[in-house]
């Protein structure tokens, strides 16, 4: 299959498909952080969390139509501003239900999976209701426009590179949350005993809820970054959230480095491939090998030595 | 009689309630229903089957897979593939480039027969794959993740997973499988018309007595040893472990057999519908088959039954006259079934109903439940 290429045209496919898997590796990384926090740390399956996504998306949409309509002078900057507030609808979401759903199903996981499912329906009705059935595109500013050519061959979108300093950025901050705040080590000690947390002071129904409102905020901002390289549907969360949970898993639960790994690896293999086979049966092989790996190596890739 | 025996298959309480379901499908449904809707209930009774393996495998021992769509559509689509190839005939198919082989073969510029298909002309070869296709598969999945102690979580998404996968592959191979609009125009069964109302009604009975000799399984695996070993696994696996049994072999073999039920539901599922897609192989069907059961009652056999005639009739029913109501509703019912009630309607009707009903009883003469639980379904 690659006779037909010459050399220099085989560097530039790779290096353009390798760029595409960047772009959806930091999507996958977007949406795996928040999941990681709230599957790998709390263990709830949280089957809502491609809506929170969209959640962020479509506070980014009602961002940029009011910047557009109101403050034409700021929408340049306007992207910003869409973030922190879609961090904060989800994440406020996130914590309502915690309290409201989730407090109550900490000793059951599997029935976590089937109410939040339940909660992504609604949502997704919810959605349909408010923004319609159709897809709807921000704009995007000028700046994010256009490409960088790198050679003849080779160009890089701006917004691509946007979308990856951010899930850089996010992956950061996540990083130092997690593993050098207070906060972070309050999570870490809920995770490894519950009850002992409790013992030594720690308000663990507070940190729950905080840690499942920020696990929720982070997918916002996953949803408001999605929104430059895509458009936004009422079901379109639901398309990602079988390779999010895969990316999680694939990466080891509870490790966050993990998760980046795997998300590197699972978005990589899946560009490259879709470049020779067709799309679904990138997508196919991709998710097989996975799984097959999962079967071999059911901790995953990045395990915690734990004694349990 | 032998019900009076204490450790029988069936006590006489579990003996009137089978009484009781059996007279409601065969005899009440048949009664007030015009064909087509017992051609609509007899594709809810389709969904039941899978309801029942799942209160084996998951109300029973634990294991909840996200992923029985992929054993109900494999069952589904070896029937499909029979009958599509009953229906392809070179005469039936003589304006094709191709005559012989299945429309959607000749549109996606197949020229000939794969080979995985030729099975698929003898019926007793097509009955055997209905069965052993899925079982198989089921048996892969078994032994690759219990053998490795994969539970819980992680085994929901891994099936999950498997189910995606499994669309994907459906859709995207269109010249081998049908892609997204299935296997359809189905006709004969052997040259029987399966599209009269006669036929609809014959294939009726046959769905509700296979049913019953499901159910008739799964009671006899909950009565036996293998069923109260199920339950210890569930509750503490380790210690079922130490006491010297291989808990990975008993869990293959309840995964298989929610499997094989599936399939059996998705045979007749074509076999009543005329035509099978990936729409019941992914993981939203998967996943709201995990709720007829759970609605049921994830312990509770025959409530799974009831579930999933509830469930599906409210869906006919509301999203005929309040299409956006629906998916409020069905999310709702997910959320209150989790929180409020997890043993679903047997558990409402053994904790509330019949103790009420005992009170009565024991004031009155008339100690027999009448059927009481079957009124939310039967409508």
């Amino acid at each position: 299959m690659f006779a037909d290429y010459s050399w220099s045209e085989l560097t530039a496919i790779f290096a353009m498909q390798g760029f595409a898997g960047l772009i959806l590796f930091s999507v996958f990384v977007l949406m795996a952080l928040g999941l990681a926090i709230i599957f790998g740390q709390m263990g709830v399956i949280n089957m809502a969390h491609g809506e929170f996504m969209i959640l962020g998306a479509y506070v980014t949409y009602l961002v940029s139509i009011f910047f557009a309509e109101a403050l034409p002078a700021l929408f340049p900057a306007y992207f910003f501003i869409a973030m922190i507030l879609a961090f904060i609808a989800a994440g406020a979401l996130g914590m309502f239900v915690e309290w409201a759903m989730i407090r109550h199903l900490y000793k059951r996981p599997l029935d976590t999976l089937l109410a939040t499912w339940g909660l992504s329906l609604i949502l997704q009705q919810v959605y349909r209701s408010v923004f319609g059935a159709r897809e709807v595109g921000v704009t995007i500013p000028d700046w994010m426009m256009g490409s960088l050519p790198l050679t003849d061959m080779i160009e890089i979108p701006i917004n691509g590179i946007f979308v990856m300093v951010l899930a850089i950025g996010i992956s950061v901050g996540v990083y130092v949350m997690m593993y050098r705040s207070r906060w972070g080590q309050q999570v870490r000690a809920i995770n490894q005993n519950r009850v002992m947390a409790g013992a030594v002071g720690i308000n663990t129904e507070w940190t729950d809820r905080m840690t499942y409102g920020i696990g929720c905020g982070i997918a916002g901002v996953a949803g408001s970054a999605f929104t430059m390289i895509g458009s936004t549907g009422p079901t379109a969360g639901q398309l990602y959230i079988v390779d999010t949970f895969l990316v999680v898993v694939f990466g080891g639960a509870a490790s966050l480095l993990g998760t980046i790994a795997s998300a590197f690896t699972i978005s990589q293999a899946q560009s490259i491939m879709e470049f020779f086979l067709s799309g679904s049966m990138a997508k196919v092989l991709t998710l097989l090998v996975v799984i097959g790996i999962l079967m071999l190596r059911p901790q995953g890739l990045f395990a915690l030595k734990l004694r349990k | 009689m032998q019900v009076t025996r204490k450790n029988s298959l069936f006590t006489r309480y579990e003996l009137i309630g089978f009484a009781i379901l059996a007279a409601i499908i065969f005899i009440v449904f048949p009664m007030i229903m015009d064909t087509f809707r017992l051609n609509l209930f007899g594709k809810y009774l389709t969904y039941a089957f899978v309801a029942v393996g799942l209160v084996l495998c998951w109300g029973a021992g634990g294991i909840l897979s996200l992923g029985q769509g992929v054993f109900f559509g494999l069952g589904g689509y070896c029937m499909a593939m029979f009958l599509k190839l009953e229906a392809s005939t070179p005469e039936n198919t003589s304006i094709q480039s191709t005559p012989g082989i299945p429309d959607f073969m000749d549109w996606n510029q197949l020229t000939a027969l794969p080979w995985w298909w030729e099975p698929f002309h003898s019926l007793t070869l097509s009955l055997i794959a209905v069965i052993v296709v899925p079982v198989a598969f089921a048996f892969i999945i078994g032994v690759a993740m219990f053998r490795r102690r994969v539970g819980g979580v992680y085994f929901a998404i891994i099936t999950q997973a498997i189910a995606a996968v499994m669309t994907i592959l459906i859709i995207g191979q269109q010249g081998y499988t049908g892609g997204v609009n299935g296997i359809t125009d189905l006709r004969t069964l052997l040259g029987w018309d399966i599209r009269t109302d006669e036929a609809k009604e014959i294939l009726y009975f046959v769905n509700g007595a296979l049913l019953f000799v499901c159910l008739g399984i799964a009671q006899y695996v909950r009565k036996s040893k293998l069923g109260r070993l199920l339950i210890a696994m569930r509750d503490q696996e380790d210690r079922v472990r130490f006491s010297g049994y291989d808990v990975a072999n008993f869990k293959i073999f309840i995964f298989c057999l929610g499997a094989a039920f599936a399939a059996v539901g998705g045979a007749m599922f074509t076999l009543q519908v005329g035509f099978m897609s990936p729409s019941f192989v992914g993981i939203v069907p998967s996943i709201e088959m995990v709720i007829f059961a759970a609605v049921g009652g994830r312990l509770s056999i025959l409530g799974a039954v009831y579930g999933t005639l509830l469930v599906n009739w409210a869906k006919t029913t509301f999203s005929e006259s309040f299409p956006e109501l629906w998916l409020l509703g069905l999310g709702a019912l997910f959320i209150a079934v989790v929180m409020a009630f997890p043993n679903g309607l047997a558990g409402v009707w053994s904790e509330h109903v019949m103790p009420r009903l005992r009170k009565l009883g024991s004031r009155g003469d008339s100690g027999t439940p009448d059927a009481a639980p079957s009124t939310p379904a039967a409508e």
